[in-house]
């Protein structure tokens, strides 16, 4: 065993970090997040050149790495800087071309030249494939796609629809031939309505569920990641605000109340990076879809313990926009809502691992 | 990065396996199971196995007499006899003395002490807290006044596990009140066969008898016994306390606690189904044990020395692994709803039958285990550890 990223893994993070950190200083930040497609082209095409999409796709596929710590490498990084461009839905979409051998779609979004979305969920199908009601009828997608990541910034929109032979199948859209409302989110970052209507478009498969819980797994794991690097600058931000803030004549952080309650809320935070660190490595086995749920569900909890703890314990300040650390907060409570929140993965784990079943 | 055990390391976990299967007795493992309580012939025949492979002492060197594993080694045998329902050691001569006779004892305290915990011809028992002196320590005031050849020894000690067995007691005594409390502390080892100790019993929540109250009334202990320099002994408690404990989390025993969990939960029925298909409990037990991956998980980057899992971790494994662990008793004895309620006395569990006879003691075990969260430096002690680490005071 060994828990010791890669040397290029490092190198990754790091270069990552300090790009990052020059690109999305707070302001700027959120300027990108909040406003107009919340999408910097230059900083995306920096982004390409580091190697940031191609870490994100095997080799075999066209990129270097893929791997579930490479995913994890990447992501934990965006979080911690609350990243805002559409590394998501362009992960998914990376994912599923990949799989359906989409070589030069592969190799173009990982040079920054294109950006695609994938466009899954549906108002009354969340967290349910079998649900979709957009359908394929010749070479034309009809239906409403909601909360479309990446989707207000994305060239090509992968759609999951039901194909002629009542299957989940895998299309693709150009976006401009489409329906496009978009909008910043809570968090920050873009999204979109897609709405299809006879919109031309090409079959990647008729029958792709397995491939789609695949890249959503490998979406889930990036999200978790993400959090988990949310909440380390966010419990750094917390220590910090409690030895600095004067109340009584002394630092709070003298508090043995908020000592404690800062304790609990850091063991929560190995506790989810123990979990994403199995989760990554479970990511090509047999258990990736029990381990991406049992992450995502710890996930889930921890990030809402942790945000809630941190604004709570900054006071008044920790509510104000101006303070960087409520848009971490934010960001932290709505991961749970992208790709099945807490209680839809802690279902899937109980379908998983049946206990009235002896193992 | 890389989640897999070698295959020595996973042969070694074989052996282990197949030395648990030729020698833990069937009897022994179901006492364990179903949190019977053990006598005292049941834990100095457990040790006996054990070191008759030489894996009894098994965080001392082999010169004294351990097996030489490294940390690893120590993980995967404790998880392994863990999950067999093997009885743990008493670990005051072993985890606890041992070491710190290796560490501060004299060449005779070694040669002479050691050998008789390794056969078993001495049982340690602890004389650390007393009624006054929980978490503060170093409040002690059992005194020990120096007087010739002998220190003569008046005080109360108080928790001390397994006494009513033992032959033996370390104990933390007042040397000095100069200076800082921790400054006036010694480390004495006494015979309890000396006159002026009596030990009592303090019978436990749920009605059990594992702890003493050990009073000294004017004991006189050779100066020879002193472990270490006089007022040195809050070093050695310190060392103690921090020495080495790759199973502070308790992951095999939460492991196999989950198992039974599970067992049970598909063995008792509620509106005439398994109570494992009532998908609330279901949900909970699911919860515990996406927390308990988390924890294995925590566990092994602390023992596999990644540099982020150092420090303050192993606090943290004690305050997750027994929140974890009393997390699993609460739902076992919540399992068994009214079957819970009789007193698991030996006629309870042999002739009524109420509950399955593995799950009798549910609501004792879950009672006893409260105290997991209370002993070894409490939950709290550790949270103030951590603070301490984050806050860099």
């Amino acid at each position: 065993m060994d828990f010791t990223p890669t040397e290029d893994r490092r190198m990754i993070a790091d270069s990552f970090r300090r790009f990052l950190a020059d690109k999305f200083p707070a302001e700027r930040r959120n300027e990108i997040a909040y406003e107009g497609a919340c999408h910097d082209p230059d900083a995306w095409g920096g982004l390409a050149e580091l190697g940031i999409l191609g870490a994100l796709v095997s080799e075999e596929d066209g990129g270097f790495g893929g791997a579930g710590f490479d995913i994890t490498t990447v992501f934990e990084e965006a979080g911690r800087a609350l990243c805002p461009e559409p590394l998501l839905g362009n992960l998914l979409a990376l994912r599923l071309y990949a799989a359906h051998g989409k070589a030069d779609r592969v190799e173009a979004i990982i040079a920054g030249a294109e950006r695609a979305a994938f466009a899954v969920d549906e108002t009354d199908s969340f967290g349910d494939l079998g649900e979709i009601s957009a359908k394929a009828e010749g070479d034309t997608l009809t239906g409403r796609k909601t909360v479309v990541y990446g989707g207000q910034a994305a060239d090509w929109i992968l759609v999951a629809a039901k194909s002629a032979s009542g299957k989940l199948g895998l299309y693709e859209v150009k976006a401009s031939d489409a329906e496009v409302l978009s909008y910043p989110m809570i968090d920050g970052g873009g999204a979109a309505e897609i709405v299809l209507d006879k919109t031309p478009a090409t079959c990647l498969s008729d029958d792709a569920e397995a491939a789609i819980e695949a890249a959503l797994d490998a979406g889930r794991l990036a999200l978790c990641a993400e959090a988990v690097g949310a909440m380390d600058v966010l419990k750094d931000m917390t220590r910090d605000y409690l030895m600095q803030r004067q109340q009584f004549g002394r630092p709070i952080a003298t508090f043995q109340a908020l000592q404690h309650r800062l304790v609990d809320f850091s063991i929560e935070i190995e506790q989810a990076r123990s979990i994403v660190i199995y989760a990554a490595g479970n990511l090509e086995t047999g258990d990736r879809a029990l381990s991406v749920a049992k992450a995502k569900n710890l996930i889930g909890r921890a990030g809402k313990l942790v945000a809630e703890e941190c604004v709570q314990m900054h006071g008044g300040i920790g509510m104000t926009w101006e303070y960087a650390g409520s848009h971490y907060a934010k960001r932290l409570i709505m991961i749970d809502h992208q790709l099945g929140d807490t209680e839809d993965m802690l279902r899937k784990v109980m379908a998983l691992t049946d206990i009235s079943v002896a193992a | 990065m890389d989640l897999n055990y070698t295959p020595e390391e996973e042969a070694f976990r074989q052996e282990v396996r197949d030395f648990l299967k030729e020698n833990l007795s069937e009897e022994l493992a179901t006492k364990v199971r179903n949190g019977r309580e053990l006598n005292r012939d049941d834990m100095v025949g457990w040790h006996a196995t054990l070191q008759s492979r030489g894996w009894l002492a098994m965080t001392w060197p082999e010169e004294y007499g351990g097996p030489g594993w490294d940390a690893v080694q120590r993980h995967i045998f404790e998880e392994e006899l863990a999950l067999a329902n093997a009885p743990r050691t008493v670990p005051f001569g072993l985890a606890m003395l041992g070491p710190v006779l290796i560490k501060f004892g004299t060449e005779e305290q070694k040669s002479t002490i050691l050998p008789r915990i390794l056969d078993g011809s001495d049982w340690w028992c602890q004389g650390y807290s007393e009624p006054g002196a929980g978490s503060d320590l170093a409040s002690l005031k059992t005194r020990a006044v120096r007087d010739g050849d002998h220190y003569v020894i008046n005080g109360q000690k108080t928790w001390t596990t397994l006494g009513q067995f033992a032959d033996k007691i370390f104990c933390l005594v007042r040397t000095s009140t100069e200076g800082k409390p921790q400054q006036g502390i010694s480390f004495v080892l006494v015979d309890l066969d000396t006159p002026g100790i009596e030990m009592r019993p303090i019978k436990l929540i749920e009605g059990g008898y594992e702890v003493n109250e050990v009073f000294f009334t004017d004991v006189r202990v050779p100066v020879s016994n002193l472990v270490g320099e006089e007022n040195m002994g809050w070093t050695i408690a310190k060392y103690l306390l921090g020495h080495e404990r790759t199973n502070i989390a308790g992951v095999g025993a939460s492991y196999e606690a989950l198992n039974q969990l599970k067992a049970l939960a598909r063995k008792v029925k509620r509106h005439g189904q398994p109570l494992a298909k009532d998908p609330l409990f279901a949900a909970k037990v699911a919860e515990v044990e996406i927390d308990l991956e988390a924890m294995r998980l925590t566990n092994l980057r602390m023992l596999f020395g990644s540099s982020d899992a150092q420090g303050s971790v192993s606090s943290m494994l004690k305050i997750k692994g027994t929140v974890i662990r009393q997390a699993l008793n609460d739902l076992s004895r919540r399992a068994l709803g009214p079957a819970a309620a009789p007193f698991p006395s030996e006629e309870v569990i042999g002739n009524y039958s109420v509950a399955p006879p593995e799950a009798a003691s549910n609501a004792a075990n879950y009672f006893n285990n409260r105290k997991l969260s209370i002993f070894g430096g409490s939950n709290e002690i550790q949270r103030n550890i951590i603070t301490k680490e984050t806050f860099g005071a």
